[in-house]
């Protein structure tokens, strides 16, 4: 019955959807107030019903009811509360569904606050967000039903995945497809902008919170993902350009470019085609992400679901919409005239090399990512792209761009002098380079990949302070005015500062983990220990434990330093009987010079447990400095900018002076 | 702006579509395997404990059999353990197991504990012969002839569908023939 019943709202949010887009675009002509009046309640309804569906489902998850498919086939009544409710977006069906809700949720948002819009532009965004809608509604209905019956239902279900009963899993892939999904509306504004033949500085105004919003929910989902696979996968990896890693980067690195380059659009009224390119691109990619990895393309450790019936369904949905778009780029693109122009040295050039930099190095990712489909398909012969291609083409180049962004933000929009500039930067630079060789000294390998990315940190670092410090006049004036102008700095350029000086951290625990991490491994009988660095890691003892549905071998271990107990970890590796499939659960010492992470392996008679051990320096600050890019970009969502929407739109080339 | 160059990103996303056209009509776990229609290679492979006695290609001449490869290490093996044990009891063909980059006794024990579904295992702790046969991962399965030549290879797990609708018509033809 209530399958039936979220089956019933899932058919109507289609209906809504399909109808709406259409009268939408036919009411363009006809410039009917009530057609553009039922934008809003429209979208509100395609939330409502789609939510509904989604209520229907997590009740069928809750309630153990076999007779649904999708939960025989992933669920458990021995499954804890917790993972029962994630259980519902841990396979395809759900997770699908799970996209629509988020896709329908930002379309209802967008109904509640986009007031002030004109209504010719927010009824085409509505127009194009709801065919999203009526795709993706479609695309679950007829290929990937959640709400399919099994009669008679099973005894019991064949559980979820263990790899992903885990918290991460609990929050990772709503945080990512709240990142995909809201690019959907920047993708939907730009389309409606081509459509209408006019973009300005009032439309990115408009526009940069949807695209920051995005843009902050997809860096703190990566970084969730990337500590799920630190946490749970158990092999220490946070990273390991897997393709549906990848999948998640590339509109991370084009949206990164697309905030950058709204910016300059919103200042300087320029970039205009350029900016439109790259919201395309960016939701282009978000959608090839969720769906390339789900249609057997791809293939992944991640890949929940393989059927090429669904790809097909999906390459249509791409044609549609990228290729849709893409058209009315090429045909409408041309309209967009800058007015703002801009000198070879000027914050606006560069800008414009770190989106061509970062559009550069998304390419390069995606062309990791598929080149082994290239070369499949035209001949017998299967490659792979691994770590080693990025290593050397993607990291010399994002370390490249990173030397610009204390540069960018202290040179003036329209004409800058790039001497000012670099003396100012002079203590960073010398910081950097401090920084550099005391790494080297260090660090007991010489490494120069360490001596890097230590300056390269300390040289972001340092370069915001100084921004910070230059925009305060600090030194220049009393403190007191010092302060009363760090009290007036607009919450954009304090969300640049931090989302900047979290970039830093990153690259400084990036750089930890990979340039300086430490291994070693040897089978122990309880009792043995085994040396890394100064630390003797012993084997006290090994029991067996039962969870609710698992069994697990758990190892007790104790690290000391020169006879000193250090700490006493614990790591497990669980057996999941429904499956078959047995997971590791490693034990972290985690502090804030970094990871003792240790895992324990199937056992031999003869030689006891195989104990893996490993220093990650650093390790807590790619999370820390995760969350303060997070930070900063929560702080540009708050950021009201100057020009208020409610008031008419404000002529374009606006008289702010310098930055 | 020049007019043509605002249609080359079309043009970009038209041809990667072609390649995504094209790989969708791959199926990912076919890997063309350079084994189909060769002899196998000559092995004699120790058994997993003393007194086991072991597995060489000399064993699967004769009769039409599957080679399994398969490691106590492996979850997806535990997932398609059940089936072999199936096609194992209705005694319709022989399964060998290859015992593929094991901890020493770790397949035995695995195999007590689980239960038997092979005819004969052959412990292949360094993987050489693994290599002979070109595997990817494991499970992966080899439908042999009576005449030790490798007619099909299966990578991934033997499920239900495959058994019933690959692997039998197939063996149910080579023994016709």
């Amino acid at each position: 019955m209530i399958a039936e019943l979220g089956q019933f709202a899932l058919i109507l949010a289609f209906v809504v959807a399909l109808f709406q887009s259409l009268a939408l675009f036919a009411g363009l002509r006809t410039r009917d107030a009530v057609v553009h009046g039922f934008a809003r309640a429209g979208a509100i309804a395609q939330f409502v019903l789609v939510l509904a569906a989604f209520a229907c489902l997590t009740v069928l998850f809750a309630t153990s009811d076999f007779t649904a498919l999708v939960v025989a086939e992933n669920s458990h009544t021995d499954k804890p509360m917790l993972y029962k409710i994630t259980g519902v977006w841990g396979n395809h069906e759900g997770s699908m569904l799970l996209w629509g809700l988020i896709l329908t949720g930002y379309t209802a948002a967008l109904a509640w606050s986009a007031k002030p819009v004109e209504a010719r532009l927010i009824s085409l965004t509505f127009a194009v967000q709801s065919l999203i809608t009526a795709a993706f509604t479609a695309f679950l209905l007829f290929t990937s039903n959640p709400f399919a019956r099994l009669w008679p239902g099973p005894e019991n279900g064949q559980d979820l995945n263990p790899l992903l009963q885990d918290p991460g899993l609990a929050s990772h892939p709503p945080m990512l497809y709240a990142g995909y999904v809201g690019f959907s509306i920047t993708f939907s504004f730009a389309v409606a902008a081509l459509i209408d033949g006019r973009v300005d500085a009032r439309w990115a105004r408009i526009v940069r919170p949807w695209a920051l919003t995005a843009w902050t929910f997809l860096t703190i989902g990566i970084a969730l993902g990337a500590s799920w696979a630190y946490y749970e996968l158990g092999w220490g990896g946070w990273w390991a350009w897997d393709p549906v890693e990848n999948a998640s980067l590339m509109p991370w690195l084009a949206g990164t470019a697309f905030i950058h380059s709204l910016r300059v659009m919103e200042k300087r009224d320029t970039l205009k085609a350029w900016t439109i390119l790259l919201a395309l691109m960016t939701f282009a990619l978000s959608m090839a992400g969720t769906f390339l990895v789900r249609s057997g393309i791809i293939t992944s450790v991640h890949a929940f679901a393989v059927d090429p019936e669904r790809g097909v369904f999906i390459l249509a949905i791409l044609v549609a919409l990228i290729g849709g778009s893409l058209l009315i780029y090429g045909l409408r693109a041309g309209l967009l005239k800058p007015t703002g122009v801009f000198s070879a040295i000027s914050r606006e050039s560069l800008l414009l090399i770190n989106n061509l930099v970062l559009a550069a190095a998304c390419a390069l990712v995606f062309f990791g990512t598929f080149y082994p489909l290239f070369i499949s398909t035209v001949s017998n012969e299967t490659v792979t792209v691994g770590a080693p291609f990025y290593n050397n083409t993607f990291n010399p180049m994002l370390g490249a761009l990173l030397v610009l962004v204390p540069v960018s933000g202290l040179l003036a929009w329209k004409r800058g002098k790039l001497m000012p500039v670099l003396r100012d930067l002079a203590p960073a630079a010398i910081a950097a380079v401090a920084g550099g060789v005391v790494a080297l000294w260090i660090a007991d390998r010489g490494l120069i990949a360490g001596a890097l990315g230590t300056g390269l940190a300390i040289w972001i670092a340092v370069g915001v302070m100084i921004d910070l410090a230059k925009r305060f006049k600090l030194g220049e004036i009393s403190l007191q005015s010092s302060l009363a102008r760090m009290a007036r700095l607009p919450l954009g350029i304090w969300g640049m500062a931090v989302a900047h000086f979290g970039l830093a951290v990153v690259v400084f625990a990036i750089t930890g983990v990979s340039a300086w991490k430490q291994e070693a491994s040897a089978f122990l009988m309880p009792g043995q220990h085994l040396d890394i660095r100064q630390l003797t890691l012993t084997l006290d003892s090994v029991e067996q434990v039962e969870g609710r549905n698992y069994v697990a071998e758990r190892g007790h271990l104790t690290a000391r330093r020169d006879q000193q107990v250090v700490s006493n970890l614990t790591a497990e590796r669980r057996l999941y009987p429904v499956r078959g499939m047995s997971t590791t659960e490693s034990a972290i010492h985690a502090r804030v010079t970094g990871d003792l992470y240790v895992t324990i392996g199937q056992p031999s008679p003869e030689r006891g447990w195989p104990v893996h051990v490993y220093l990650y320096p650093f390790a807590m600050w790619l999370w820390i400095g995760s969350a303060i890019l997070g930070l900063g970009g929560i702080l540009s969502i708050a950021d009201r900018g100057r020009r208020s929407l409610v008031a008419k739109a404000a002529p374009v080339q606006a008289k702010e002076p310098g930055r | 702006m020049n007019r043509i160059l605002l249609f080359v990103p079309l043009a970009i996303f038209a041809v990667t579509l072609v390649y995504f056209g094209l790989g969708l009509r791959q199926d990912p776990s076919a890997i063309p395997s350079q084994m189909i229609d060769r002899p196998l290679p000559a092995f004699d492979l120790a058994g997993l404990e003393a007194g086991d006695p072991g597995l060489s290609n000399t064993d699967l001449l004769g009769q039409v059999s599957l080679l399994n490869v398969f490691g106590s290490w492996c979850p997806p093996c535990a997932i398609e353990h059940p089936m072999l044990m199936q096609i194992s009891r209705s005694g319709r063909v022989p399964i060998y197991g290859v015992d593929w980059r094991d901890e020493p006794g770790a397949g035995a024990a695995w195999l007590a504990r689980h239960g038997n579904p092979y005819s004969r295992v052959g412990d292949d702790a360094q993987g050489r012969l693994a290599i002979d046969l070109g595997i990817t991962g494991a499970p992966e399965t080899f439908l042999v002839d009576a005449e030790g030549r490798v007619r099909h290879h299966h990578v991934g797990i033997i499920t239900e569908d495959v058994w019933r609708n690959t692997l039998l018509p197939m063996i149910e033809e080579l023994e016709r023939s």
